[in-house]
């Protein structure tokens, strides 16, 4: 899709896609020399979504997000620092080194954490838009949930409050085709989620979420809506994760090499790079300076986290309650 | 001196506290126009409207999770449960959720959340709506667990719940709702982790949980005519417990009984005789006694429901094995 943004605005559209990718790209090398003690779930291919919506948020506004968090973090504003930082397991991690790859906190650019349990961002994300609106800011809450959670209680309880209370939240659907490795297909009989979520009364609508120039355009128009305190909105975009469902699993059995490929040809960093080269809004070279930029970024990154502290154990049992 | 209910008391609070502060609001199924199944926000919506005191569907999983989500942003809930078993539903929530979230973020967010409900059993309302499950939420980091039982603690140590940060846990036994008690008209807060005495005495001490503490002051009453002075302590909040005083008590009278009407597997009985014992074994003049509802879901006729959970005899039997140790 071709919108009416500028060469500038679309560029940046495609750095940050990139931080995530090569900030990915490392943390799978990392985990691969045992740099990463625990998971490591990477959103590989599906950077259009996060970034698509994430461009149109503040600070101010809510993210609430899952287990395939890293994308969502960093599209927020997470420092990438922090990000590799706590899958590390160092103290300068966004979360103190207390989550790692499935708990990214972050309340100080509004990421409000991810869960290594599937469906509460849901509900969080709507709580946040109860008490945006009963605080009568235009603030936003912003759920990020895969195709696995719409079959969730959560998804049926979250959208119904959202939708009854006219609450300004979000809710995104990253259709990637797998509950880790159960097809879509085998989890409900109705797959169209945008549709699944109009029965609720709400608005909705199905997003290519490889491109990232619809997704930018759809999210817009759905957080300004929320803003305007016309309610809440789903998008349901269609993607693809092309690694692993985590790091060191096999990843054969329940996909083809072919799916795979057909999906690694519609990459959305590609994409949009060619896209806007045969639209004249960019040559190489810029292409070029963002990646050299991004590169010494990620690595920066890398040696930060390798060489920052682990956390003081004798802060294991610190702040379980407020007065801590 | 003003009196009120139990109930009156605990809605004085959050009237109080709502007024103060408009980030408070309440959810529940039928705590809008309704008031509230057992009165506790009759009159509020008249004065507040919808968006702070909103009726729910029927989805305490959902409410609860959208109300963490709401504390994490500058909200204040509190979720009206109107039976406490009810909150069964939403426990993976609270668990995962809501009493891990300051840890997790290394105490950048705050989760100012008051979950409240009826609890206990004894009119006839069977085993969905007589719950209790309280040492399950003790056993879990995060919560704090009060149990008040008479109305000027329920004010008291409400307040302190609305006013704090943390997820409190606020469990208002269903026979002592309508009892009556001074409360002052001047503001005053109970903090957590402070047992009251309720009797002073000599010969035993005996920790009284929810509406345990006036059944154990009957017996006492009658042990009273025999002579015998027994120590009565209500732990008032369970997280964090007041063990301290549990153990000035036993060093003073050398003996000590449990009563709580909950479950004894991992209970707080327990917990109080393991620690005691850890604290206070030189003190211990016989082994620590628990007395306990029965471990089994609750039955609705009468006939049954009185055998489950412990009554003034059985009480006083209690303490009298465990001076005659």
């Amino acid at each position: 899709m071709m919108t009416n943004l500028s060469k500038e605005q679309s560029l940046a559209l495609w750095r940050k896609m990139l931080l995530i990718r090569r900030s990915e790209e490392q943390l799978a090398k990392s985990y691969a020399a045992g740099m990463i003690p625990g998971a490591c779930h990477t959103y590989i291919g599906e950077e259009a979504v996060a970034t698509g919506v994430c461009a149109h948020l503040t600070y101010e506004d809510a993210v609430f997000s899952t287990h395939r968090g890293h994308g969502h973090a960093l599209a927020k504003g997470v420092p990438p620092r922090e990000l590799i930082a706590e899958l590390f397991g160092r103290v300068t991690g966004c979360s103190r080194g207390r989550g790692g790859s499935m708990h990214l906190f972050s309340p100080e650019v509004g990421m409000m954490g991810t869960s290594g349990i599937v469906g509460p961002c849901i509900l969080q994300a709507t709580g946040a838009g109860y008490s945006f609106k009963l605080q009568n800011t235009d603030r936003v809450g912003v759920a990020f949930f895969g195709d696995g959670a719409v079959s969730n209680g959560a998804f049926h309880e979250g959208l119904n409050m959202a939708a009854i209370w006219d609450l300004p939240t979000i809710f995104v659907c990253e259709d990637n085709m797998y509950a880790t490795e159960v097809p879509f297909t085998d989890a409900t009989r109705n797959q169209d989620v945008a549709a699944r979520a109009a029965t609720y009364g709400m608005n909705a609508l199905t997003v290519d979420g490889n491109d990232v120039l619809a997704v930018y355009q759809a999210a817009g128009e759905a957080i300004q809506r929320a803003r305007a305190g016309n309610g809440p909105s789903l998008l349901h975009c269609k993607t693809y994760r092309t690694r692993p469902h985590s790091e060191g699993m096999r990843d054969g059995g329940y996909r083809t090499v072919e799916e795979v490929e057909y999906w690694k040809q519609r990459d959305p960093i590609t994409t949009l790079k060619a896209n806007m080269i045969a639209a004249g809004q960019g040559v190489e070279a810029d292409f070029e300076a963002i990646e050299a930029e991004i590169k010494a970024v990620v690595e920066d990154a890398a040696d930060f986290a390798k060489n920052s502290p682990y956390p003081d154990p004798d802060t294991a049992a610190n702040y379980i309650y407020s007065a801590q | 001196m003003r009196e009120l209910t139990f109930t009156a008391a605990a809605r004085e609070a959050l009237t109080e506290e709502m007024a103060r502060d408009s980030r408070i609001f309440v959810v529940g199924e039928g705590i809008g126009v309704r008031g509230g199944n057992f009165n506790t926000t009759l009159g509020l919506y008249e004065q507040y409207g919808p968006m702070r005191l909103r009726d729910t569907p029927i989805v305490e999983r959902g409410f609860v999770g959208m109300c963490t989500g709401a504390a994490m942003t500058g909200a204040r809930p509190v979720v009206d449960f109107m039976f406490f078993d009810f909150i069964l539903d939403s426990l993976g929530e609270l668990i995962n959720q809501t009493a891990k979230m300051q840890y997790m973020s290394s105490g950048r967010l705050k989760m100012p959340i008051v979950l409240r409900g009826s609890i206990g059993i004894g009119s006839a309302s069977a085993t969905h709506h007589s719950g209790s499950y309280l040492p399950m939420f003790v056993n879990i980091p995060g919560f704090r667990v009060v149990i008040p039982t008479n109305p000027y603690d329920a004010k008291g140590l409400f307040k302190t719940a609305l006013r704090g940060d943390d997820p409190v846990l606020f469990l208002e036994h269903k026979l002592l709702l309508n009892s009556k008690g001074h409360v002052p008209e001047e503001e005053y807060f109970i903090p957590f982790g402070q047992a009251a005495i309720v009797r002073e005495g000599q010969h035993a001490t005996v920790v009284a949980l929810g509406s345990m503490v006036r059944k154990v002051q009957e017996a006492c009453d009658e042990l009273a005519k025999e002579g015998v002075s027994i120590e009565v302590i209500d732990p008032r909040t369970i997280a964090p417990l007041d063990v301290a005083t549990v153990l000035q008590s036993v060093h003073k009278t050398g003996r000590l009984l449990i009563v709580d009407e909950n479950f004894g597997p991992c209970g707080i009985g327990a917990e109080l005789s393991a620690q005691v014992m850890e604290s206070g074994f030189d003190d211990l003049d016989a082994p620590v006694m628990r007395l306990n509802g029965l471990h089994t879901p609750t039955p609705y006729s009468p006939a049954l429901e009185a055998a489950v959970v412990p009554n003034t005899q059985t009480i006083l039997q209690a303490i009298r094995d465990l001076l005659a140790e």
